[in-house]
């Protein structure tokens, strides 16, 4: 869970996409040429409606593409300056990035704690260093050390999400892909969960890529954003100035310049003006 | 009171022979979703390749030791050949692949080790004996112990390894199992490599009751009641289940067959199982979808 591994090449951005186009089936070309960068110790936000392209920009990282017949056609994806784009998943994983999934798909008949062991899969532990990382896992997660026996399948949305997020954590990544972790979670909970990465992101130096539609809270919690739309990037800039930027307000927070907006009326805008048509 | 003791315990143990090759089943099954129509096949040839080593000469404890090992080997392709090109696949096309695969088995065990009926003897003396006047079979005692110390050892696999961990992580949801590093391929290869060695004891279980031939292919249909009893996904259901339908079906013959003529043995068990579908279709031991938002 530290950033343990000592990065080869200790300059230059962590992960690195230039121009990918993914395509599944062979035909359907979802992402046209998605360009950006997560410096070390950056938490990075890629926004944008549903079916932009988010999940499949963090798919073409973690390489789970390739389970959905989905593949990366075009641009290049360096991790600490070296090519990952022709790994397997477990290779990625081992190189200290792990995605976790849109939906938490926690193992439904396993505990908590088994659920958490299962993240360790990849890299052979020893018995107290693997106990020593579950007890670090629960320093951040309280509530999963409550519910350690019991079945996932059983345990809350929140813990579930928790869960998913220490599963990932026991994996030791050096960069978490975090796809729409405030998901059907009440408000709260997702920004209790969104604190505790922050925590996470200070103290043991993990970088993020985190997709959200959830724009405001997304922009509070990250340094540098981008937007996706129609699988492109229209816009990018400090989380903070997106978030003061007058379109994105108006199409992203519902938030125009006459003051809040009804969500019909940013459907509407969003009709009639688009970055790209 | 004696009679029926002696026809239950009968029927359990024989059971004990139906919950290995379901067994089978149920460790592909829950590790892929694949319903293994071959496994019948793989205990076939098995069998038939113990019983042909041996008669060329290979000593007893060689023959079962080079059979396991061409049983790993055979999983291994299985899972090169047939299944990792058809990752992703409906779980119709890899239940076509095992029926092919089925044929496959047939024609290559009997194409490299002839098609003779085999007589194979353990060497374990098929003698009722005397437990307070209930007369046992010593050989099917013997095969309840084998099926008991596999199943004992698989379960401790199952729960308490790493890779027993990830074959339970794959069979919840393979999709987050991959996000987290866990090969699809390693765990498919240790499954059907689990499956090939209880094929083997079952074929030699079986192979020295009805000799080695053909019909063992077709066991495979004895297992379904089982898998419907017992549910698809438990070990402990594959156990139950085969007792269930031992004792059932011997019972059943003794008991209903005078009433409802003979040969109830060999339906009796695909009415329970029906019956059974309609009041608990995940079966004994299945597990339940949990379903929680
Ligand atoms: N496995 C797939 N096969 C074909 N099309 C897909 C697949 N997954 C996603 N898509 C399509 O790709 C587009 C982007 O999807 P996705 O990356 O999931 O967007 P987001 O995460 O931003 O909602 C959508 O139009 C979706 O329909
Ligand atoms: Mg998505």
């Amino acid at each position: 869970m530290p950033a343990s591994a000592t990065p080869p090449q200790a300059e230059g951005p962590l992960l690195s996409l230039n121009s990918i186009e993914v395509v599944y089936d062979h035909v359907i070309l979802v992402l046209r040429g998605v360009s950006l960068d997560v410096p070390r110790g950056g938490i990075v936000a890629l926004l944008g409606a549903n079916g932009a392209g988010k999940t499949t920009t963090l798919k073409a990282v973690s390489n789970l593409l390739r389970s959905e017949r989905g593949a990366v056609t075009k641009g290049t994806i360096h991790l600490d300056g070296q090519r990952v784009d022709a790994l397997t998943p477990t290779e990625v994983v081992r190189r200290g990035v792990i995605q976790v999934m849109e939906g938490r798909h926690c193992f439904a008949h396993l505990s908590v704690e088994e659920n958490l062991l299962t993240g360790a899969y990849t890299g052979r532990r020893s018995r107290a260093e693997l106990r020593a990382d579950l007890e670090r896992v629960y320093g951040y997660f309280p509530r999963l050390k409550e519910k350690r026996r019991t079945l996932a399948g059983y345990t809350s949305g929140g813990e579930q999400q928790m869960t998913a997020v220490g599963r990932a954590l026991m994996t030791r990544p050096r960069l978490i892909l975090l796809d729409e972790p405030s998901m059907g979670l009440a408000p709260q909970l997702a920004e209790e969960i969104l604190d505790i990465m922050r925590r996470l992101n200070q103290q043991q130096g993990v970088s993020f890529l985190l997709a959200e539609q959830n724009v405001a809270a997304a922009l509070r919690f990250a340094h540098h954003g981008y937007i996706l739309e129609n699988g492109r990037v229209v816009m990018e800039g400090q989380a903070a100035q997106l978030a003061n930027n007058e379109d994105v307000k108006e199409f992203y927070l519902g938030l125009g310049k006459s003051g809040r907006r009804s969500f019909r009326d940013a459907k509407h805008y969003r009709r009639r003006k688009r970055w790209l048509a | 009171m004696q009679f029926f003791l002696e026809v239950l315990i009968g029927g359990l143990l024989s059971g004990v022979m139906y919950s290995l090759v379901a067994l089978g089943f149920v460790l592909i099954f829950k590790a892929s979703g694949v319903f293994n129509f071959a496994q019948g096949a793989m205990v076939l040839f098995a069998a038939l390749t113990f019983v042909s080593l041996e008669e060329r000469g290979l000593p007893r404890w060689g023959a079962l030791l080079a059979s396991l090992a061409i049983m790993l080997g055979l999983a291994l392709v299985i899972e090169r050949v047939v299944l990792r090109p058809l990752v992703n696949q409906p779980a119709i096309s890899l239940l076509m692949a095992t029926i092919g695969l089925t044929f496959c088995l047939e024609g290559l065990a009997q194409g490299v080790w002839g098609s003779v009926v085999k007589g194979l003897d353990l060497g374990i003396p098929d003698v009722p004996f005397d437990v307070k006047g209930v007369l046992v079979s010593q050989f099917d005692l013997f095969a309840a112990a084998i099926a008991g110390f596999l199943v004992a050892v698989l379960a401790l696999f199952f729960q308490y390894t790493r890779v027993g961990r990830a074959l339970r992580a794959v069979a919840d949801d393979h999709q987050a199992a991959l996000s987290l590093g866990i090969p699809l391929q390693t765990v498919w290869a240790v499954v059907w490599a689990a499956a090939g060695a209880v094929a083997l004891v079952a074929g030699l279980l079986w192979g020295s009751r009805l000799g080695v031939q053909f019909a063992l292919s077709v066991i495979t249909l004895k297992a379904l009641p089982v898998l419907i009893l017992g549910g698809f996904t438990s070990i402990a259901g594959a156990i139950v289940g085969g007792l269930l339908v031992g004792a059932s079906e011997k019972l059943a013959e003794v008991y209903l067959g005078p009433v409802l003529g003979g040969g109830i043995e060999n339906w009796f068990p695909y009415v329970l199982a029906l019956l059974f579908l309609l009041v608990r279709p995940e079966g004994l031991f299945g597990e339940k979808h949990i379903d929680r938002v």
